[in-house]
């Protein structure tokens, strides 16, 4: 990495010292103070955020306590409001798509870093990336139309018949719901998956292929016991990663998951979702105590995905320094 | 070493090499499944009027969004106007000034922000634009777009800076240059493809946001004559069309999702063909 340019301020004994003055007439205080209020800017935006979702939720905070988490009702009407069906929506999709995405896109990074030449792998990598530029609201637009008469029609039956007496398959279905949701998701946030995965699988050393394979492994066994282990907090990463996508995702969800806010065992019946409750009810949600529960709904998303982004982080930046490290 | 305890190995090998070749074909192929049901749907519904009229009254078929693709025109333009200086020159400070206790600070703050759900930096400028003004209006909308190009915009132009060889700068500064000479005429000049890429790319991402636009620029059905007003976008027409239970809406959603899809994936390539063409210097 190259260094920057802090580094030149002292480029010898011999260099004079330029007074602030005639570094101010070259425009170098200028350039330094416009472009520090900008990224300062930055800073405060951030801040004013996270004070905006506080003081506007205050009104909840103060009403219900932490009742607002353990409550199953939601009821405009009655004004009174709890979190725990949207947070149990929220939770349960995100859980049901990464059980889908996740075997999905690390067995296809796995393909794409270890077994296809270069150029296909490079050439889908990039058609990869294309599709986690999709926007939300087509995948959404696609689920609606796609997924959700193809649960009632072809997915439903078939795990409803041989597995309904487990609770999670029980009940009838109406399209919408957890799992519709969950499969949309899931189709969401694979891109991420194959993504991150494949370049944290390629910055595993080639020494550490070559000594297994001259110790006689097997292709499966040096890739699973050796490169997988040795990419696996990256591997992780990208699983947080696509976590907290799942969990903000907003337009796909609402369109598929039913938009009822109940607590239910079944994967089929409809739900809802923190993301899905703040889009549909927010612009008709009357009375202060209504909307502000509404917002405090949205400081609990932006809480849970503040911790798993950091995880994810955190986790990628540790597995791509243990790779430099080792070949240098 | 018996001979069935290896062939037992290389047969788990093979099968499990397979396997992964299947997940690949499988998370592929679904993907361009679903994007050519996209492209069929869409390229069945698409028609002139689709850009050149306003919608229809409910019930009344025809029709178009030309509204809506304007208002999407607006809104894109005002986000960059916003988004983009301050992730620019934040970035110019990040590279080139900061010394690291607040460029980390800086930097915090952008992933913070970049990680923030959109549904939720809707609420910031509902919080910030709607509330104080008391009605849905455009510039609210660009408010939140542009929110969301910073963060993208700011790291790249910070990466891209740095990866200007640093014998250019000693270049400029041994020819007598100032600092913000040396910046502005060989610096930013050396990184501007993937600056530019950077932000194109932060471009194509707010293009197909819903979520911060359903409760800031809200929706109009008729052409918006200011700033002030709600004004339509594509995201939210499709998202409106499609949950609708009129049979015309949903072939205008489709036709609008292709219109959408389209524009970004033609941001997108062409990005990353201005990227592949090289960047003018080469890494140090």
């Amino acid at each position: 990495m190259v260094t920057t340019s802090t580094t030149y301020g002292s480029t010898g004994p011999a260099a004079p010292s330029r007074s602030f003055l005639s570094k101010f007439r070259d425009g170098d205080e200028i350039a330094r103070l416009v472009t520090f209020l900008f990224a300062m800017t930055v800073v405060l935006i951030t801040v004013l955020l996270v004070y905006q979702l506080w003081v506007n939720s205050a009104l909840p905070r103060h009403k219900f306590g932490l009742h607002f988490f353990t409550t199953e009702v939601w009821d405009p009407i009655a004004d009174e409001y709890g979190a725990l069906p949207f947070i149990y929506g929220t939770l349960v999709t995100s859980a049901v798509a990464l059980l889908l995405a996740v075997p999905l896109g690390i067995g296809a990074a796995i393909f794409l870093a270890e077994l296809a030449p270069t150029r296909i792998s490079d050439a889908l990598q990039f058609f990869i990336d294309l599709l986690a530029a999709v926007p939300s609201v087509i995948y959404g637009l696609l689920g609606f139309f796609i997924v959700r008469p193809l649960m009632r029609t072809v997915i439903y039956p078939a795990l409803n018949k041989p597995l309904g007496f487990i609770p999670i398959f029980k009940g009838p279905s109406y399209g919408v719901g957890f799992f519709t949701a969950g499969i949309v998701l899931a189709i969401m946030v694979i891109p991420y998956i194959i993504s991150v995965s494949r370049e944290v699988l390629l910055s595993v050393p080639r020494d550490q292929r070559e000594a297994a394979l001259a110790l006689g492994a097997t292709r499966w066994e040096s890739t699973w016991k050796v490169v997988v282990p040795f990419a696996k907090t990256g591997i992780m990463g990208s699983i947080f990663l696509a976590l907290a996508r799942a969990l903000g995702e907003t337009m796909a969800v609402t369109m598929v998951i039913g938009n009822t806010p109940r607590i239910a065992a079944s994967l089929f019946a409809p739900g809802y979702s923190i993301a899905a409750v703040i889009a549909n009810e927010f612009t008709e949600a009357t009375g202060d105590l209504y909307l502000q529960s509404l917002i405090a709904l949205g400081l609990v998303l932006f809480i849970l995905t503040f911790v798993i982004n950091g995880l994810a982080r955190l986790l990628i930046v540790v597995t791509t320094q243990k790779g430099s490290g080792v070949t240098r | 070493m018996s001979s069935t305890r290896v062939r037992w190995r290389k047969f788990v090998s093979n099968f499990m090499m397979t396997m992964t070749g299947l997940c690949a074909l499988i998370s592929v192929s679904v993907l361009f499944f679903i994007l050519g049901y996209l492209v069929y749907n869409g390229g069945t519904s698409i028609n002139w009027a689709f850009f050149t009229q306003l919608p229809k009254p409910v019930g009344e078929s025809g029709g178009g969004m030309a509204n809506a693709i304007v208002g999407s025109g607006k809104l894109l333009f005002a986000a960059s106007l916003f988004g983009v200086p301050i992730g620019f020159l934040g970035g110019v400070y990040l590279a080139e000034f900061s010394g690291s206790f607040v460029a980390s600070v800086v930097r915090y703050a952008a992933d913070l922000l970049n990680g923030v759900p959109s549904i939720v930096i809707g609420i910031f400028a509902y919080a910030m634009v709607v509330l104080p003004f008391k009605h849905f209006s455009a510039f609210a909308g660009a408010f939140a777009l542009g929110l969301m190009m910073i963060p993208i915009t700011l790291r790249s132009t910070e990466e891209f800076l740095k990866n200007v060889p640093n014998s250019l700068r000693e270049g400029a500064m041994a020819l007598g240059a100032s600092k913000s000479k040396t910046i502005r005429t060989v610096i930013i000049p050396a990184a501007y493809r993937g600056i530019l890429t950077a932000i194109l790319l932060a471009l194509a991402r707010v293009a197909g946001e819903t979520a911060p636009l359903l409760f800031t620029a809200f929706g109009n059905r008729f052409w918006s004559n200011s700033w002030s007003q709600p004004t339509a976008s594509l995201p939210v027409m499709i998202y409106t069309y499609a949950v609708s239970p009129y049979e015309d809406w949903h072939r205008q959603a489709w036709a609008a999702g292709l219109v959408l899809l389209g524009l970004i994936l033609i941001i997108n390539i062409v990005a990353r063909t201005i990227l592949a063409r090289g960047i003018a210097v080469p890494r140090s």
